[in-house]
């Protein structure tokens, strides 16, 4: 059992508080995702969970264990840096083997181990090479495979793939996940990329400022974001935010609408939300569709068009110069300076409070 | 950046030229000219014209033998002993005096064992060379690796964040920046036999049962105490270099480490070891030249003696060509140097090598 418990966890650098007191729980087995801004907290997390950073104050517990004050090696964690943090002199055999080798394991044990790690790493041949003779991708892989051979219950990952080129991301990306599906540990991944925490995670924690804003599963965060700062946070290209006015609240559902915007009903989502007062509506870009012009509810012009093949990137200026990113789902040409109506169902719309 | 200038080979020679020249005026030049003179008799004045000698000058320096001297017997055949009751035996120039063996001619003894009732005394033609030569060859022995090693745990103590850890950085490297003239003449006074520093504070660590002695005055303790104050005095410098090794090694490794469970000393060998690879393969080469050259502090504190017993090569190069003007010997002696260093380098770089 190694479920991660943090409660009201907080971290102090000098002056600077960077985490502001943090509470995540994370069951045995959980592929956790921790997103958010650059600097926002996520690497010093979990280099608390590591070990390697104090716990200013709050309680940490691993496997029911509060582990404040032990030292890495006594957390029972595995950890893969975003830098590789490979031994340059060691070979691949011996940099898997490293944490046996400290372990005074024995020979055969290690042996049999390390190729263990290969093989689900898929590198049985690269074992009596050097770092220096390895590309991006496989000194990421002698780095997890250092990681899995003393069998952790927690594995933690930094930005693991965040120095590999796209494609070998993507591939990683999902060797990571089929690792977890095969080792069924817990694992906590920091990651900025929203791809690899959308596809990945059981559980994506949001992070902003050293607060946690969201935690949930990643289509409970894409389709029912808490606040304007994760709604606007997942999902590519980002939510479209427009400045409403709230004409009534009816129930759980309010009337909105602007210059540019046509008045609709969307959900209020139990959030307080008062008649004549100033409201946010987020709307994907994914879910606006272009209609005959008249027969929309939002009306702009074209400002520059993305095609992308298979997918149409629009960015807009609407009627009062507010500018509107919509994606179309197929391969469709627009002119500069093109009139377009759009229309979405208010449904699939997020109405939240203006923040003061 | 490319440009006309960075590109045109003329301006890159000018460039070189004054560091070129320098290099070549005032090493290259001269050492030839050393190769040179040590083929000649030359003297630093003289009215006789030079003459070239071949290789007398090594054979000169470099010749060494063994004679055996049997025990004086009395008419008996019994062995002669004196009141200790050690065996007496005839004296070396019997041997190096002597028309029987003129291969023997003007060769003094160096030192002598015993095997048996026999003694096996090595003569050379030129004792003090020998001597110079096993002393700078301990004095590298020892320094080179004391130095090396304190050197490193300095750095190793120092290369922490802590709260006023550059005083000490300070502090460690303060030797180096006083020449070592000054601190050689110091450390006479630190030595000295009557009332030095050192012998003061051994009288009162040990309640006054310390009598004194005289460091640099007593054949056994005054090469030693040369050694220790060198060690002293640049261990600060290769201090220096260690950090900078140190702070080559990316944190995130040591944070690996720590990850593994791998203990002070398993980080040690595993992890700054290993890093510090390509500094300790410099800082060896270095500390081994430095040491060959020791000069300063003889000629402060001792001038070779006492009973040539801190004589060293560069020391004895210098007192020959310019004490005894006899340059075609010193030249000699900074040939056997050079060569004698560039060797030890080249074995060192082997050695180290990368694999
Ligand atoms: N040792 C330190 N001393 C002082 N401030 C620090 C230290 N380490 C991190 N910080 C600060 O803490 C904040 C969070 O840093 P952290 O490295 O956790 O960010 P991050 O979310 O991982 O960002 P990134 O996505 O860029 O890696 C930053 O503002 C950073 O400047
Ligand atoms: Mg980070």
């Amino acid at each position: 059992m190694a479920n991660v418990n943090l409660s009201n966890v907080t971290k102090r650098f000098g002056a600077v508080d960077v985490i502001k007191g943090v509470d995540i729980d994370i069951d045995d087995g959980e592929f956790t995702v921790f997103v958010g801004p650059s600097g926002c907290g996520k690497s010093t997390l979990l280099r608390m969970v590591a070990g390697l950073e104090d716990i200013t104050s709050g309680e940490l517990r691993i496997g029911g264990r509060v582990v404040n004050d032990l030292q890495p090696k006594e957390r029972g964690v595995g950890m893969v840096f975003q830098s590789y943090a490979i031994f340059p002199h060691m070979t691949v055999r011996e940099n898997i083997g490293f944490g046996l080798t400290i372990a005074r394991a024995g020979k055969a044990e290690k042996n049999a181990k390390v190729e263990e790690a290969a093989r689900i790493l898929q590198m049985e041949n690269l074992l009596d090479r050097r770092p220096s003779q390895l590309s991006g991708g496989q000194r990421q892989r002698v780095a997890i495979g250092r990681a899995i051979v003393r069998n952790p219950s927690v594995f933690l990952f930094d930005e693991p793939l965040s120095n590999l080129d796209a494609a070998l991301r993507m591939d990683m990306r999902m060797e990571i996940g089929k690792l977890h599906k095969q080792l069924g540990a817990t694992m906590i991944y920091v990651t900025h990329d929203q791809v690899e925490a959308m596809t990945l995670a059981d559980k994506i924690v949001v992070l902003k400022e050293g607060r946690v804003m969201q935690v949930g599963a990643p289509m409970d965060l894409y389709h029912r974001p808490a606040n304007l700062f994760v709604a606007g946070f997942l999902g590519a290209p980002s939510m479209n935010f427009l400045d409403v006015e709230v004409i009534d609240v009816n129930g759980d559902e309010a009337r909105v609408g602007n210059a540019a915007l046509d008045p609709i009903v969307v959900r209020t989502a139990g959030r307080a939300i008062a008649k004549g007062s100033k409201a946010v509506l987020g709307v994907r870009p994914q879910y606006l569709a272009p209609v005959e012009p008249g027969a929309g509810m939002l009306h702009g012009k074209v400002r520059i068009a993305e095609r992308l093949g298979s997918e149409t990137v629009v960015d807009l200026a609407l009627r009062d110069g507010t500018p509107l990113i919509a994606a179309f789902g197929e391969d469709k040409v627009f002119e500069d300076g093109q009139p377009v109506d759009l229309r979405f169902d208010g449904a699939s719309a997020h109405l939240f409070p203006r923040e003061a | 950046m490319a440009t006309r200038l960075t590109q045109s080979n003329r301006a890159g020679w000018l460039f070189a030229l004054p560091g070129f020249g320098l290099i070549a005026v005032f090493i290259i030049l001269p050492f030839f000219f050393a190769f040179w003179l040590s083929l000649t008799n030359q003297r630093l004045i003289s009215p006789n014209p030079t003459e070239f000698v071949g290789l007398q000058n090594y054979a000169d320096m470099l010749s060494l033998a063994v004679v055996t001297l049997e025990p004086e017997r009395d008419a008996d055949g019994a062995v002669i002993r004196d009141e200790t009751g050690a065996p007496e035996y005839p004296r070396v120039r019997s041997i190096t005096r002597s028309d029987a063996f003129p291969q023997y001619d003007g060769m003094r003894e160096w030192f002598r064992w015993q095997s048996g009732e026999t003694a096996r005394v090595v003569i050379a033609s030129d004792v003090v060379f020998w001597k110079a030569l096993t002393n700078t060859l301990l004095f590298v022995l020892i320094v080179a690796p004391t130095q090396a090693a304190l050197a490193l745990g300095l750095a190793l103590l120092i290369n922490q964040r802590l709260r006023g850890i550059n005083v000490f950085r300070a502090i460690y490297f303060m030797p180096v920046v006083v020449s070592i003239v000054i601190v050689s003449l110091l450390w006479r006074f630190i030595y000295d036999g009557q009332d030095g520093l050192l012998n003061t504070v051994l009288g009162f660590l040990t309640f006054g049962a310390f009598e004194g002695h005289d460091w640099l005055g007593d054949p056994d303790t005054a090469l030693g105490s040369i050694m220790a104050m060198s060690i002293w005095q640049a261990v600060g410098f290769h201090m220096v270099i260690w950090l900078a090794g140190l702070q080559t090694i990316s944190p995130t490794l040591y944070e690996a480490a720590a990850i593994e469970g791998s203990s002070k000393w398993q980080t040690f060998r595993y992890v700054t070891w290993p890093g510090l690879r390509n500094t300790a393969v410099l800082i060896l080469i270095v500390i081994t030249m430095q040491s060959f050259a020791l000069f300063a502090q003889i000629d402060v504190m001792t001038n070779g003696g006492p009973l040539d017993s801190t004589q060293t090569m560069v020391f004895q190069a210098v007192e020959r060509g310019y004490g005894k003007q006899d340059i075609s010997g010193g030249s000699t002696i900074s040939v056997v140097l050079f060569l004698l260093v560039l060797t030890i380098s080249l074995v060192q770089r082997y050695l180290t090598r990368e694999r």
